[in-house]
């Protein structure tokens, strides 16, 4: 029994440092490649390339002086960036990394990462709200908004490539794909990504903190470390939504030659660099055009793709 | 006792308190929190009784969905006019009585269907059908379509219902 408990604990600590670690080099990832796409060279400063950036950044977050406005409602104020946080990194626990490999196997993984991070959105809510500042509560209320829409279809795309797989356990959906899923269901995996954009509120759909319209949306107000565990929860969402990609449309770990774990990164990463370059690429979309694609335009193709995948798998 | 016993008796106590909180707090933003981790703490009684499917679906739907909208509804009422308590809306008797309905009701559905049956014998029955996903599935489709059905036209009816009162009260 110790032995398993051991065996546990370490696998948490490994997948949690590892996660930690590219969550924190992300960032430094981020603004090195979005400053090479606009001509610059990114960080340079703090180590050979930058590349003691993000401990620097950390170092200075941590010992930043923590302002909680007045008007502020204190308790919510603190509790919204743990739930953000927390929410964010409890998602590890069910991606499987390697076909062994994964701190802990639900038959409901999906609709495990689902679920929670629906709840980690309420952090961003909470947190437009307690901030008692105006950009703030209009950013928590669009957040609420997106968050309602952009659920829907991504929960949808995911439902014709789980028909396919026949299971809700991340590992099975693997096992399952003998070619990888995307070739099937090419239009679920674009409406995947659209709606995952939304999710994590990148550009093009980062209106709940847009900073030219609302300073910085929900967390105007935060600074110091609070204000990192937003940041931190936003770059494990994107490094959450890619592990799912990854595993639903890519067939996770599969592939030859390289050990499994080695190509559920490399596949992983190629979607984190997407996501990069689509903020590098695209300008922010007005907030009534955001919501007349999500309802008038995905949740219709995303309903005949459901159909369709219906209608073929009973006849083929 | 068995752990799992002892973990019951936890979450349902924690639920039970948190729920106690969702209605004595004054702030109804502070109500709606209490609201989220009464729900988690819910889930975690289903995934005791071995029912992930139900504690994942409590998540995604209450803590996340509906207490998201009761939670921008709150934040669209200015912050004064949320915290006011209203006494005497009259509503005690009626509210003590439906509540004291549905203890009935429920009391009832779980002396029916679980009396003299050991714990866990649902999910026993539940992993005939390969885990608790697949027998909800195969159960909604099959046995209780019909009724399944009807639900689903109640709710889109609802929502219809509502999208016209709102437009309505827009447009004047």
């Amino acid at each position: 029994m110790w032995h398993d408990i051991g065996l546990a604990l370490l696998r948490i600590i490994v997948v949690f440092a590892v996660a930690l670690l590219f969550v924190a080099y992300l960032t430094y990832l981020e603004r090195k490649v979005i400053g090479h796409m606009q001509v610059r060279m990114g960080p340079m400063r703090v180590g050979p390339h930058g590349l003691l950036q993000p401990i620097a950044d950390g170092l200075k977050l941590f010992f930043k002086e923590d302002i909680v406005p007045y008007e502020s409602y204190k308790l919510t104020f603190y509790f919204a960036p743990l739930l953000c946080l927390v929410c964010a990194l409890i998602l590890f626990a069910v991606v499987p990394i390697d076909r062994n490999f994964m701190i802990t196997r639900l038959n409901i993984g999906l609709l495990y990462i689902l679920s929670i991070a629906s709840v980690g959105v309420m952090g961003i809510i909470l947190a437009g709200w307690a901030s008692g500042s105006k950009y703030s509560l209009l950013g928590g209320l669009r957040s609420a908004a997106q968050m309602f829409s952009y659920e829907i279809f991504l929960g949808f795309s995911l439902i014709g490539p789980l028909m396919i797989a026949g299971s809700l356990d991340l590992v099975k959906i693997v096992e399952a794909q003998k070619v990888p899923l995307i070739v099937y269901q090419p239009v679920a995996f674009v409406i995947y990504l659209i709606a995952a954009l939304g999710e994590i509120n990148r550009t093009p759909f980062d209106l709940p903190e847009a900073e030219s319209e609302l300073v910085a949306g929900f967390h105007t107000e935060y600074s110091g470390m609070k204000f990192a565990y937003f940041f931190l929860a936003e770059y494990a969402n994107l490094l959450i939504v890619s592990a799912i990609a990854t595993i639903v449309f890519l067939a996770g770990w599969k592939g030859p030659i390289l050990p499994g774990w080695m190509w559920f990164l490399i596949k992983m990463f190629i979607f984190v660099y997407f996501f990069i370059w689509v903020r590098a690429t695209f300008p922010r979309y007005r907030y009534d055009q955001f919501m007349r694609i999500g309802w008038k335009i995905m949740l219709p193709v995303v309903l005949a793709n459901i159909v369709v995948t219906g209608i073929v798998m009973m006849l083929v | 006792m068995g752990s799992a016993q002892v973990f019951f008796y936890i979450f349902a106590a924690l639920s039970l308190i948190f729920a106690l909180l969702v209605v004595t707090r004054r702030n109804a933003i502070h109500s709606a929190i209490c609201l989220i981790v009464t729900f988690f703490f819910m889930a975690a009684v289903f995934v005791i009784l071995k029912a992930e499917l139900l504690a994942a679906v409590q998540v995604l739907v209450y803590a996340g969905g509906v207490v998201g909208l009761m939670l921008y509804v709150i934040m669209l009422v200015k912050g004064e006019e949320a915290n006011q308590v209203k006494h005497n809306l009259g509503q005690k008797i009626i509210a003590a009585f439906v509540a004291l309905l549905l203890f009935i009701q429920l009391a009832a559905v779980v002396w029916v269907s679980l009396a003299g049956k050991k714990a866990g014998a649902l999910a026993a029955e539940a992993a005939k059908f390969g885990g608790n996903t697949e027998g909800i599935g195969a159960l909604l489709y099959t046995k209780y379509l019909l009724p399944f059905e009807v639900a689903s036209v109640l709710l889109l009816a609802a929502m219809v219902g509502a999208i016209v009162l709102a437009k309505n009260k827009l447009e004047r």
